[in-house]
């Protein structure tokens, strides 16, 4: 295990705060009109847990930047702009029906679960125990995504088709999560990172799963779309943003 | 944890740090009053920097749990009630908070307060379909349908007992 650049551990960091933060944000969208109370309680609960599990990566982050002094979490999440958001793609898309949202929660959960696992040996041991915690977290998103895919799926026609369409319409934002770039393959040779390759083969084989027993189809291969780690959004980013972010841009450094 | 014994203060036989540690065994959890901080493991450790500032160790329950704001304040406003001024809280997250650490004497507790205590180590199952058995807290029946996973509060289920027809929460391993 060589050095670890500084910066580049700040952005891998940053990432799958910012993925989990803006996940957490459109799920907060869902307050006052999903299908039934429970469901409405379900999804905030969840939403409260990605930004929980966001916030203690960004404070670790500015300690790891030797920044805590100067910016806090609040800091990085209303004052940057889209371009320094490092999400994926996937988590911005706006909610859509409640099949949509169902859906993007089944492809981030498959995802985040193995993720959250592999941090548990990270080298970092800050990194370790926020992960020992969400890893266990993320299986209840997975199980409440799952269930209702189950449900959707091998429900009613209309169900069927609606849950159909959303597998298929979200299926080319699947690829960006399992990319090695140069931040993934740093972090994972430093002993802080993550081996998406594996990640890949866990995700599909869990997601192939939950597809048969919900009698959906699994996607064919299609064009892929990338660029949220890289800071390079779809239109829906700038819109979230402006929302969640109107009031501390209006007035710098209000508090409650 | 500093062995109280080696740090003797001013007054008597009672040190600083047993003050600190007697002050934080009142303090209850906001969500779950029958609790306290310690019962429920989020109190891991009380001890005294050589300057005699006395420093808490707390680690967080679930990443989403609002009442942590609220219970560092609470573990401030007990020390400053004893009459400790210099005193820090410390938020650690490693190793995770688990409902493993929670003890059999405590789990009673929360049983007696109406609220199903969780089961150890249930959620280290990769299952993705599974339906476990709670059993409802006030009649004892295994006759109990899970209504959400995701209930009251950040910790909590909701169920239903079909023998005696209650509602009630159970509180989720992780």
């Amino acid at each position: 295990m060589g050095e670890f650049d500084k910066n580049i551990r700040f952005e891998h960091l940053l990432r799958l705060a910012d993925t989990n933060l803006i996940l957490g944000h459109r799920l907060s969208e869902w307050i006052g009109k999903a299908p039934i109370l429970e469901e409405e309680l379900a999804l905030t609960n969840i939403g409260l847990d990605l930004i929980g599990q966001a916030a203690a990566l960004y404070n670790h982050a500015l300690e790891v930047s030797g920044e805590s002094s100067v910016r806090d979490a609040d800091d990085l999440v209303f004052m940057r702009d889209a371009a320094e958001y490092k999400n994926l793609l996937l988590v911005e898309r706006e909610n859509g029906d409640f099949g949509h949202t169902i859906v993007r929660q089944l492809f981030y959960s498959a995802f985040a679960v193995p993720v959250w696992e592999a941090l548990t040996k990270s080298a970092d041991s800050e990194v370790a125990g926020i992960a020992g915690r969400a890893a266990k977290e993320s299986l209840y998103h997975l199980r409440h995504a799952a269930e209702w895919v189950l449900r959707l799926g091998d429900g009613t026609e209309e169900s069927h088709r609606r849950v159909q369409d959303a597998v298929d319409a979200l299926w080319m934002y699947t690829d960006e999560m399992f990319e090695m770039d140069e931040v993934e393959t740093a972090a994972l040779e430093a002993g802080h990172g993550v081996d998406l390759v594996a990640v890949r083969r866990e995700w599909e084989k869990t997601i192939r799963e939950v597809l048969a027993e919900a009698t959906l189809k699994y996607p064919e291969k299609c064009w892929m779309l990338k660029g949220g780690r890289t800071g390079k959004h779809t239109e829906h980013m700038g819109h979230l943003l402006a929302e969640m972010q109107f009031l501390q841009r209006a007035y710098p450094g209000q508090k409650w | 944890m500093v062995d109280a014994a080696t740090h003797p203060a001013g007054s008597g036989d009672e040190t600083i740090l047993d003050r600190a540690r007697a002050a934080l065994d009142q303090v209850c959890d906001p969500e779950i009053p029958v609790l306290t901080i310690r019962d429920i493991g989020i109190l891991r450790d009380v001890r005294q920097d050589e300057d005699g500032t006395i420093e808490v160790i707390i680690t967080p329950t679930y990443s989403g749990c609002p009442a942590m704001g609220m219970i560092a304040i609470e573990v401030e406003l007990a020390l400053a009630r004893a009459g400790i001024d210099a005193h820090r809280v410390t938020l650690r997250h490693s190793p995770a908070w688990t409902t493993d650490w929670i003890p059999d004497s405590a789990l009673e507790k929360l049983r007696a307060y109406g609220i199903a205590p969780p089961t150890k180590g249930s959620n280290s199952k990769r299952a993705l379909f599974t339906n476990e058995v709670i059993a409802c807290p006030r009649c004892g029946s295994s006759e109990t349908d899970r209504i959400s996973e995701f209930g009251s509060t950040a910790c909590k289920a909701l169920y239903r007992c079909r023998s005696c027809l209650e509602p009630f929460d159970y509180f989720k391993c992780i």
